[in-house]
């Protein structure tokens, strides 16, 4: 008959209340742990994909835009880089490797990158890891030919030997369809970066797609590019972006991304604060749902009292109570957040290519769950007030 | 050999209207180990006070409470709950059973403040009360009669020195209020349990030898009701 005891009998006595309670914890809880997992994952994630390159060279403009538009595959281009630039860059000192690409067309809404077949053969995209064909082959040159990325042939629903005709534009118009017909070779192993929902051509078909501007025909979008030495970044970004006015070096790569994240951390303070006040909220929640249902108690308190229970004793069953509310709704709140987690990590992969791992352990799973107990816990205190001044002799009636 | 000893003990409250009145005055009052007596008072004469100053529910404004080596008067709080929850069982009128908890749950929480957790004691006594078939049963699936028995188990529980019993027949009828009488004496004897019972019943009163009017032993004012 220890306290627990106590708690747990007095739980399944209000259970309805207990649940309606536990739940609404549940659900701020489950906010709680996804806004915030998804946030840190979110940045650690996208500050360190760069698919193996350290920086990129495109148009004059908006280093974020170029890194979106070449390694996220999600801006528009800002411009044409000449391809004597790209010669340059290619046989630099300072540069170990240099893979252009062009963009421009797409295929119902996946974008059709045009790029050489290094970027498969020779780059890692992550230390140890270099691009994979789940099935087919890589397409020869000056063929019409695409490898597909693993999520955009999954969406696309489309396999080796399927054919396609790309559309002209990065977002997808029906009216905008290119006469050229491209055979699928092959399908990429899924890599859970951006390659995965890019549809890959050689660059010359894209260059040559017909309709496309003849006079830009050897211009590539971007360049992407692999270093020799960290410091080899700061000498071209002197050379590019300072002494430089018709290019844009965006390095490094990381940098820039955090930069971004950084320009919208406004709105992660937002969500936090919103997920904080749903927490105090339900915390709240478990104060009003013992305390309203004090009165009802306070017979059962004063028997225990009369069967030698100390006021302490009832003062902290009150607070365990409590607890052991947030504690359910906590468990439950992994639940929860099980459910928004794999839904937003869905929604960003359609949206980027890039797979959260959400799966990773975060100090929030810790310091959450803890502090909406001790949260729950500071809830009780008052209805623990009340039932420790509970009067004994005036609620043990009748009285002769 | 005296287990309970009162001397001057006083209790009084303040009414709505500002007064203090004083319910409880008893000079002197003596209870020997294991004896059984009952006090017989009309409602509103201050028994049940009496019976919560003796069990140290409220603490006395003056008076000493011996219960054996310990003046409960003189006790703090925290020390007159132990107190009671080590020496001292308690039947009410209404029962005063926790609905939440089983029959055997209930009997266990009788000696759980004391420190003590013996499920087969709690079983014992359900069994020595006749409900060794009603364990797992809660309060509200008992009759009447089986609530009281199970009150008496549970008063029993923490092998108490001192019984209280406050009109524990009052809500039964006279069939059972005699059968649920007779259970509570004997198993006081059988624990070696000292009785203080107090009724307005006669047919109670009748089975008891040793009877004495409540009046006789508190001077306050009798008006008043606690």
């Amino acid at each position: 008959m220890t306290p627990l005891f106590i708690v747990l009998r007095s739980l399944r006595q209000h259970l309805l209340s207990t649940v309606v309670t536990a739940l609404s914890i549940a659900l701020a809880g489950g906010l709680l742990l996804s806004v915030w997992v998804v946030k840190t994952q979110a940045q650690q994630t996208f500050t360190q994909v760069n698919t193996g390159f350290d920086a990129v060279l495109g148009a004059r403009g908006s280093k974020l835009q170029l890194v979106l538009n070449a390694i996220f595959h999600l801006e528009a281009s800002p411009g044409n880089v000449a391809y004597a630039d790209y010669e340059f860059i290619k046989t630099h000192p300072l540069v170990k490797r240099a893979i252009p690409i062009a963009v421009g067309d797409n295929l119902r809404g996946f974008r059709i990158v045009g790029t050489l077949p290094e970027l498969f053969t020779d780059v890692e995209y992550a230390a140890g890891h270099k691009f994979a064909l789940a099935d087919g082959r890589l397409w020869s040159d000056d063929a019409k030919e695409a490898v597909l990325g693993n999520f955009a042939a999954h969406e696309l629903g489309l396999k080796v030997g399927d054919t396609f005709h790309p559309f002209h534009g990065l977002s997808y118009d029906p009216k905008n369809q290119h006469a050229d017909t491209y055979v699928v070779t092959g399908v990429l192993a899924a890599s859970n970066t951006p390659a995965d929902k890019v549809v890959w051509i050689p660059l010359h078909g894209l260059q040559t797609m017909a309709g496309h501007d003849a006079k830009a025909a050897t211009d590539v979008s971007a360049v992407l590019i692999q270093l020799r030495s960290p410091t080899a970044g700061f000498m071209l970004d002197l050379m590019y972006n300072k002494q430089g006015n018709r290019l844009t070096f965006a390095y490094p790569i990381g940098a820039i991304m955090a930069e971004l994240f950084g320009k919208i951390g406004w709105f992660d303070q937002v969500l936090t604060l919103i997920a904080y006040l749903v927490a105090l909220v339900a915390s709240a929640g478990v104060l009003v749902a013992i305390y309203n249902s004090m009165s009802a108690r306070q017979r059962d308190i004063a028997i225990l009292r009369a069967l030698g229970a100390r006021r302490r004793t009832i003062f902290g069953v009150i607070v365990l109570e409590a607890s052991v509310i947030g504690a359910l709704g906590m468990i439950a709140a992994f639940a929860v957040y099980a459910v928004i987690v794999a839904g937003v990590a869905t929604i960003i992969q359609a949206q980027t290519g890039v797979r959260l791992d959400v799966l990773i352990s975060n100090p929030v799973m810790a310091w959450a769950p803890l502090g909406m107990i001790a949260l729950c816990a500071l809830g009780g205190l008052l209805p623990a007030w009340k039932a420790y001044r509970t009067d004994v002799a005036a609620h043990l009636a009748p009285i002769s | 050999m005296s287990l309970l000893i009162l001397s001057a003990l006083k209790k009084s409250f303040t009414s709505p209207d500002g007064e203090r009145k004083t319910i409880v005055d008893v000079p002197e009052f003596s209870l020997a180990a294991g004896q059984q007596r009952a006090l017989r008072g009309e409602s509103g004469s201050g028994k049940t006070t009496f019976l919560h100053l003796i069990a140290g529910i409220l603490a006395a404004d003056s008076g000493s409470i011996r219960i054996g080596d310990h003046d409960m008067a003189a006790l703090g709080e925290p020390a007159r709950d132990r107190l009671r929850a080590q020496n001292i069982g308690y039947i009410f009128q209404t029962f005063n059973l926790l609905q939440g908890y089983s029959c055997l749950e209930n009997v266990m929480l009788g000696m759980a403040f004391g420190g003590v957790s013996d499920r087969g004691r709690a079983a014992a006594l359900l069994e020595r009360v006749g409900l060794s078939h009603r364990l797992n049963h809660r309060p509200s699936q008992l009759s009447t009669g089986q609530q009281q028995r199970v009150a008496v188990a549970r008063a029993l529980a923490n092998r108490p020195r001192l019984v209280l019993a406050d009109e524990p027949t009052g809500n039964l009828d006279r069939h059972h209020a005699r059968e649920s009488l007779a259970l509570i004496r004997e198993a006081c004897r059988e624990n070696g349990a000292a009785l203080l019972l107090v009724s307005h019943d006669p047919a109670v009163l009748a089975e008891f030898t040793d009877v004495r009017d409540f009046s006789d032993i508190n001077h306050a004012n009798r008006e008043v009701v606690s």
